[in-house]
């Protein structure tokens, strides 16, 4: 099979590209963390997956990008399989399972970025220059770049592993609890450059556990607790009853 | 010129111990990210059984049978521990350091029948001054191979040291690299083992990564700084040790251990007194 082409520029994407996710079912060992999970979206959107703790919204975001086998269904990404566009998906971990301590600036880290471009060893040009400076300006990251990544705030973190995924040119940006841990203010930056992501046709996908913010961050929500509680809009997917199943 | 220098075996021994700091030395940069060092302890162990039974098995001491021996043991070892730490309630650690100690304990009795005349003291503290012309060239073919290996695919390691899910997702081969720098690891304490045996083999392949670590923000500063340390406690080691008649493996050692306490206390980022102040 033939590669996938590369991406259409997101800055002008036109295309809403998709993706479906379909009966996606997911186990460690014996235990089934995930099932029959379906929902679809298209690229220009900001969707919550929203759940109690143990709900699987982690192990939804990893089996979507690739770091968690699934046991059964399919996801599809601009009507192929999602394995064949994963240098198009971004996934940011939490920061529970970042090494802070690696010896990595942030520059470094979003060098890294690149490699999913240059491969492993063509050699490092003009154009993979500028997209880091691009990434890393866009993320206002400038005159933090040789700071080790352990020297940043919490805010200035996840602007990092973004500025990162924006370098490899990702399409659907993954974050695992990006809101956790911020202020007031970091927060609200964090959300507005994320919505600006999106406006520019990239799809933000990101796991929440704050029900009161949902709806001054996202556009959408998958409220889940290991199967599928309900998809859509906020305001039409927090209702009382809904609410209820998720966390009762 | 001190005059120690126009001989031609300290001129060997002198040569050995550059290139196997250097090389112990890039690699430890690893050893330290990945934080394997305490299996690369029990590895260090594991060397000498591994190379006993090659003997036995070969009937002579080749650069194979060493190697051959010395890469069974080791993954003897590691999967040994790996198994009964899975099928038991112990950690991998506490089933590791059993396991070696038994391989170690195995390979002292084996020595016994060994039929090659060698003293215990130079597999256990190496004996750099002895080394010949095809140790040599084995010990720069290691180093050949290993630099070559670490600088060939330094990006896709990088991506496994930091995030080694992600990079999986990514396409690297993540399971086949983690292989790969085993593999190598076993081979530069082989080769380590002629300059400071199989006890201080370890300091080599640690110390010098631990120590950078404690001072730049770079991985690949980190790996070139490992290696140039590493060269320069394996030479000053021999000088030192000429002058005052010691065991060249422990001077090195030493030395190397003086670079980390001054790095610890002392380094400009990280160091203790930075911190405390």
């Amino acid at each position: 099979m033939s590669p996938p082409p590369p991406a259409a520029h997101c800055h002008h994407c036109a295309h809403h590209h998709q993706l479906h996710v379909n009966g996606l079912s997911v186990a460690y060992q014996k235990t089934e963390a995930l099932s029959d999970i379906s929902f679809s979206t298209s690229c220009g959107n900001t969707v919550a997956l929203i759940g109690p703790n143990g709900a699987g919204k982690s192990t939804l975001l990893k089996a979507i990008a690739g770091l968690v086998p699934r046991r059964s269904g399919s996801i599809q990404w601009r009507g192929a399989k999602v394995s064949q566009w994963h240098r198009e998906f971004a996934y940011l971990p939490q920061r529970e399972d970042v090494d802070w301590s690696f010896p990595v600036t942030v520059r470094g880290l979003v060098e890294m970025g690149r490699y999913s471009q240059l491969g492993w060893w063509r050699r490092w040009r003009p154009i993979d220059q500028s997209q880091v400076s691009q990434a890393l300006a866009s993320m206002h990251l400038e005159g933090l770049e040789h700071r080790q990544i352990s020297e940043l705030s919490g805010g200035q973190q996840q602007r990092a592993f973004i500025a990162r995924a924006l370098a490899q040119e990702a399409h659907v940006l993954m974050l695992d609890e990006p809101f956790n841990g911020l202020d007031r203010p970091a927060r609200e930056n964090l959300s507005a450059l994320l919505r600006q992501q999106a406006a520019a046709g990239r799809l933000v996908i990101a796991s929440h556990h704050d029900l009161n913010t949902v709806g001054e961050l996202f556009d959408e929500v998958l409220l889940l607790n290991r199967r599928p509680i309900a998809f859509g809009p906020v305001a039409e997917v927090f209702t009382e009853k809904n609410l209820a199943l998720a966390y009762a | 010129m001190p005059d120690i220098l126009s001989y031609p075996f300290f001129q060997r021994a002198l040569l050995g111990a550059l290139i196997i700091g250097f090389t112990n030395g890039c690699f430890s940069a690893y050893v330290v990210l990945k934080r394997s060092a305490l299996v690369a302890g029990s590895l260090s162990h594991a060397l000498l059984p591994g190379i006993a039974g090659g003997i036995l098995v070969a009937g002579a001491l080749t650069p194979w049978s060493a190697f051959l021996g010395a890469l069974i043991a080791a993954l003897l070892v590691v999967l040994g521990s790996l198994a009964v730490a899975r099928s038991s309630r112990l950690d991998q650690g506490t089933s590791l350091a059993v396991i070696f100690t038994i391989a170690f304990a195995a390979g002292l009795i084996m020595l016994k029948y060994v039929p090659v005349q060698v003293k215990l003291e130079d597999y256990l503290f190496g004996d750099i001054l002895n080394i010949s012309t095809t140790d040599l060239w084995v010990t720069f073919g290691i180093a050949v191979v290993t630099l070559g290996s670490i600088t060939a695919l330094q990006r896709p390691i990088l991506l496994t040291l930091f995030e080694p899910s992600v990079a999986a997702a990514q396409g690297v081969p993540v399971r086949a690299l983690n292989y790969l720098i085993m593999t190598l690891l076993v081979l530069v304490m082989i080769s380590s083992l002629q300059a400071v045996g199989c006890i201080l083999a370890l300091g080599l392949v640690v110390a010098p990564g631990a120590t950078v670590f404690l001072l730049t923000n770079s991985t690949r500063a980190m790996v070139w700084g490992g290696g140039l340390l590493g060269a320069l406690g394996a030479a000053g080691g021999m000088g030192i040790a000429h002058w005052g008649d010691f065991r060249p493996g422990a001077v090195i050692t030493v030395l190397l251990g003086a670079a980390f306490l001054l790095a610890f206390f002392f380094g400009p980022r990280s160091g203790f007194f930075r911190r405390a102040s």
